[in-house]
């Protein structure tokens, strides 16, 4: 895209006299700030829409309408009132306060939810719609994700008060335990595609509906429901929402927080909320392609042609953002249904529940995709020959990895291939 | 000045300044904070560098892992609201006596090694992914596969992949783990029978 855009300048500046360099930093810059853009629209536009969905979600489960009225019909515009109502709020930063950390806590966490966006990918095949195609994406977002606690923990610090220092201090023992089975349900999907790269993961699962990871045997199946859990309470959604248990805690490490300050810190929740069901859906459920592969069907494909190839990108794009918000739906269904878990409960489910399941799961996927290789579908159908000769993008400049000479020079020391 | 530059200098200087501002600051809540952004730019350079997997796992062990535990321990140990540490004038002039020759040692080393020495190579296209992650896999199984055309056939057989350390090391945590578990198990039955 940068190289794209300093050509776009290039042909500009000729009329002015002038000439951009194919690497100047212009066309960097203006192609950082475009991924910044759409990204930053798909983050606060999703939490407005997520918060109104919020309120309509729980007010039909409690047998309530929710918001009616603002904005005509169903209060779609509930939220905007709800923002232009915390703009206008007072700022108040208690007087023990460490001002500093206080101020940039929200600030942290909003950084560490967007920038997990900048690795996902919307669209794949041959020109993937990623803000920045990583070899190690699946990892790079598990990382950036993991960053979000210490927003939490500086914000209960430096609130000065018991309240944010105990939800503070639960989240803390919360995500750092719900890392490690969320890992190992990760590495499912890494190791059935042969590869951490998102956008090769979720092409791997071309195809009908039966491709996808989640049917692809038993193990997976249960594997897809424990990270779902997992990522849960990794973004602390009721039941795990004990680092703001209104109940106990006022409202946790953001008791003291009001305003804009304080809708940060939601807007990086429900930012995360949407990264975990983004994830879930390209690991496990096929990403963009879809139950039924319309943009295949309708020959919407990079073969004829640039423009249909884009089209059939868009569609794929929808397909995985209306899997995304299905997912944050049930979040929602099960935040409004399940009453909160006691940290020892919180502690039980990951340790004695989730990491042994998750660790079991994926020894027996393993042995699974050992035994029944190109199988898909609990292996009952073969997998497309697309699929299978489908292998991990290799740039001309980086080293070749020619797997023949690997298997044959394993073979010439006498081991298996 | 192109992109790779602009971007090199911000993460270093972003790295270099809040590593200054951790041996300056006298809270340690704000220490740990400022040592997160130095490590976060430092990670940075390794993207920079073309080195994702190298980065993410900065991000993973050392900001997301290291440090949450850090400022997790200040808050379970805290006697008062904001710790303060207060250095003796002794204690700082080994820092400086350490950490000046330390610092001499590296930039001598830096400037003298032939091979990091700045090359006229061009920035790597950023269009296609590097592909980082699985040459390291196969290594730590055991295939080089960046030493397939080497001609020393012992090297190049698989012989000199990772597997060994890794397993080294992965026993070695095992035992620090089990340790620890060890060490913090409730005692409580023990202290009953002396009574």
């Amino acid at each position: 895209m940068a190289h794209l855009l300093n050509q776009i300048f290039d042909w500009f500046a000729a009329w002015l006299g002038g000439s951009v360099a194919n690497d100047s930093v212009a066309g960097y810059v203006v192609a950082a700030l475009i991924y910044l853009a759409l990204l930053l629209n798909l983050v606060a536009v999703g939490a407005l829409v997520f918060i109104w969905l919020e309120r309509k979600v729980s007010g039909r489960i409690q047998d309530r309408l929710g918001p009616t009225r603002v904005g005509g019909k169903f209060g779609w515009l509930q939220t905007l009132a709800d923002g232009i109502k915390l703009l206008t709020k007072e700022d108040l930063i208690p007087g023990d306060a460490d001002k500093l950390l206080f101020r940039i806590a929200p600030y942290v966490g909003f950084c560490a939810s967007l920038s997990a966006f900048i690795a996902i990918p919307f669209a794949g095949r041959d020109f993937p719609f990623v803000a920045q195609h990583l070899n190690v994406a699946v990892f790079f977002v598990l990382a950036v994700m993991g960053l979000e606690v210490f927003a939490v923990i500086l914000a209960g610090y430096a609130s000065a008060s018991k309240w944010s220092l105990f939800g503070a201090m639960r989240e803390a023992a919360q995500v750092v335990s719900y890392e490690v089975p969320m890992g190992l349900c990760v590495v499912v999907p890494v190791m059935l595609a042969g590869s951490m790269d998102l956008v090769h993961i979720g092409d791997k699962q071309q195809g009908w509906f039966t491709n996808w990871y989640l049917f692809h045997d038993p193990f997976t199946f249960i594997v897809f429901w424990v990270y779902f859990t997992c990522g849960t309470a990794s973004v602390n959604r009721a039941p795990f929402d004990l680092a703001e248990a209104e109940s106990e805690l006022v409202a946790g490490f953001h008791t003291e927080y009001s305003g804009l300050r304080w809708s940060f810190f939601f807007m990086a929740e429900y930012g995360s909320m949407l990264a975990v069901s983004l994830l879930a859906a390209i690991l496990f459920l096929g990403g963009w392609n879809g139950p039924i592969p319309v943009a295949s069907l309708l020959g919407l494909t990079w073969h004829n042609g640039p423009l249909v190839g884009y089209l059939g990108n868009f569609l794929g794009m929808l397909n995985v953002l209306a899997k995304a918000f299905l997912l944050v739906t049930v979040m929602m269904w099960v935040r409004w249904t399940l009453p909160r878990l006691r940290i020892d409960q919180v502690m039980t489910t990951c340790l004695k529940y989730c990491t042994p399941i998750a660790a079991a799961m994926f020894v027996g996927a393993a042995l699974w995709h050992m035994t029944l290789p190109d199988r898909v579908f609990a292996g009952l159908l073969q997998s497309p020959a697309a699929n299978r000769l489908l292998a991990e993008p290799l740039p001309g400049d980086s080293i070749q990895l020619d797997l023949q000479t690997v298997e044959a020079a394993t073979i010439a020391r006498g081991g298996r291939p | 000045m192109n992109w790779t530059s602009c971007l090199f200098l911000l993460c270093s200087l972003m790295a270099g300044g809040f590593a200054v501002a951790v041996v300056l600051s006298s809270n340690i809540v704000r220490m740990a904070f400022y040592l997160v952004l130095s490590l976060a730019a430092t990670a940075g350079l390794f993207f920079l560098a073309g080195a994702d997997f190298v980065g993410a796992m900065q991000l993973m062990i050392y900001v997301g892992g290291t440090l949450v535990l850090l400022v997790f321990g200040v808050m379970l140990t805290a006697q008062s609201q904001f710790v303060q540490m207060r250095t003796s004038s002794g204690e700082l002039l080994t820092a400086l006596i350490l950490g000046g020759a330390l610092l001499v040692v590296l930039v001598s080393t830096a400037i003298n090694v032939p091979a990091w020495q700045p090359t006229s190579n061009p920035a790597v296209d950023s269009a296609t992914p590097v592909i980082t992650a699985t040459p390291i896999g196969m290594a730590l199984e055991g295939y080089r596969v960046d030493q397939l055309t080497q001609p020393d056939t012992a090297l190049r057989r698989g012989m000199s992949g990772y597997l060994f350390p890794f397993i080294i090391v992965s026993v070695h945590l095992l035992v620090v783990l089990i340790g620890a578990a060890y060490l913090a198990r409730a005692k409580r039955p023990v202290v009953e029978r002396m009574r």
